[in-house]
């Protein structure tokens, strides 16, 4: 099990720490008073990525080679030239869409040297040298459906999610808010629009199960089954048990199925946890009390958790990235937007409350 | 020749010394510093090389004039100082 875990917040980089006696601690601290909006800590834990967004100056990338002793600035993702005259504008408001980075968020490892970025403003990253240079994945930027998404809670659409499958590191889905779930089969040469059986409420009716305008929240995958994915959509929760061509949504979860973040048990695809709010228009905990959700049966039934958690009311949100498990599936830690944090040891039957002071958290991740 | 200046606000995330060097205009100025302090460049300038949005150059202590190439002409002793907007919390 894992004893450390990183917090991306608002305002700088925590680790904290399990000491012998079983209590987590605040370890140690970077980059404070910078944005974190995205980490990773590769397998074997001494190669850490923190991707800052410095607002005035720009989305940066710092690397650690040693466990976070120390650090030092490494290649951001950045686009190439926009060719004059191209045509590229938002569809909901017909402004320009950057080809410049506005926010990395999403990062994750394929087979050895490899990492994937996804960013805001939509554009999907590939390093094969552990992020020293980047490349833009043309085939998806340049698929004339990338013109088609949309912006959801930011400006513009933005790659969260991506799933690198265990058993062939070629194959890679990705999750778009808001453009669907697409996959490729040859690492990034040619894409597919998948995602038969999601469903919107916020478009048009007839466009209620149109692939493209699917807004997921968060797509995770179970490396022990990789054809499970499951998926907090911004309209519920699916399920899909073919590697994300096709989904079933969960109905009657309660107290709600609106949500951000989604988690699945490493070695059990019929196991996942969920952080519920009220819904869109209302992005807090339902009756004010703040409870994780989870299945064992592959979402037949839900357990609302809630041991360790606020009694008294709680008006915290938990981000899509900010909910973690360990690569056991034992430990959970989340943190949320009014700067708490809690761990569980115990697969979420109960949490402990770590900090209530931390700045508004962005990402959470166990060191392996 | 000119000199150039950055907000110390900047130099917490990266090191950008003063320097002088001969240009005719903004841009040029900039470009000949960038390729001395290649380092800065990503601060100043976003991927498509347009300065970005929430930082603010001045010539002479007077904002200057054309933003997205940067014409502005400059002359000896002129003073540019790249300065960062005030936003956020």
């Amino acid at each position: 099990m894992s004893d450390r875990l990183l917090v991306g917040t608002r305002k700088g980089l925590f680790r904290i720490a399990r000491d012998r006696g079983g209590r987590w601690h605040m370890e140690q601290t970077w980059f404070l008073g910078d944005p974190v909006s995205m980490l990773l800590a590769e397998r074997g834990g001494e190669r850490i990525h923190a991707a800052l967004d410095l607002g005035h100056f720009g989305v940066k990338m710092q690397r650690s080679e040693d466990g976070g002793t120390t650090w030092s600035e490494a290649p951001a993702p950045c686009f190439p030239p926009k060719p004059d005259g191209l045509e590229d504008k938002d569809p909901m408001r017909g402004i320009d869409i950057p080809w410049s980075t506005k926010l990395i968020w999403a990062l994750e490892s394929g087979d050895a040297s490899e990492l994937w970025c996804g960013v805001i403003p939509g554009g999907l990253f590939y390093s094969g040298d552990g992020g020293d240079s980047w490349s833009l994945i043309r085939a998806l930027w340049d698929d004339p459906r990338r013109k088609k998404w949309m912006g959801g809670g930011y400006d513009f659409a933005g790659i969260h999610s991506i799933v690198v499958d265990p058993r062939d590191s070629r194959h890679v889905t990705v999750g778009v808010s808001i453009g669907g779930v697409w996959t490729t089969r040859d690492r990034g040469a040619h894409w597919a629009l998948i995602g038969a059986g999601l469903r919107n409420a916020y478009m048009p009716p007839e466009m209620a199960g149109d692939p493209l305008s699917q807004d997921a929240h968060r797509v995770v995958q179970c490396p022990a089954n990789p054809e499970r994915l499951w998926m907090q959509h911004h309209n519920g929760i699916f399920r899909s048990d073919d590697g994300g061509e096709n989904w079933h949504e969960l109905i009657d979860v309660p107290p709600s199925s609106f949500g951000f973040t989604v988690v699945v048990h490493p070695a059990d695809p019929n196991t996942a946890w969920f952080i519920p709010a009220i819904k869109d228009e209302k992005r807090i905990p339902v009756d004010g009390r703040l409870v994780v959700t989870r299945t064992r049966d592959g979402g037949k039934h839900f357990d609302v958790l809630q041991n360790g958690l606020p009694a008294e009311p709680a008006y915290d949100l938990v981000y899509r990235h900010a909910l973690a498990i360990d690569h056991n599936g034992e430990r959970l830690a989340f943190g949320s937007t009014t700067g708490s944090l809690w761990v569980s040891e115990n697969q979420g039957d109960s949490w402990q409350s770590i900090s209530k002071h931390l700045p508004p958290v962005i990402c959470v991740r166990f060191e392996q | 020749m000119v000199t150039l200046r950055f907000t110390p606000n900047l130099q917490r995330h990266v090191e950008a010394p003063a320097a002088q060097v001969k240009a005719a205009t903004v841009y040029q100025a900039l470009e000949m510093y960038f390729e001395q302090n290649p380092q800065v460049r990503g601060y100043v300038l976003d991927d498509q090389g347009v300065v970005r949005k929430h930082v603010a150059i001045f010539l002479n202590q007077e904002l200057i004039h054309d933003r997205v190439d940067l014409s502005d002409p400059i002359g000896e002793d002129d003073d540019i100082f790249v300065a960062q907007a005030l936003s956020g919390g």
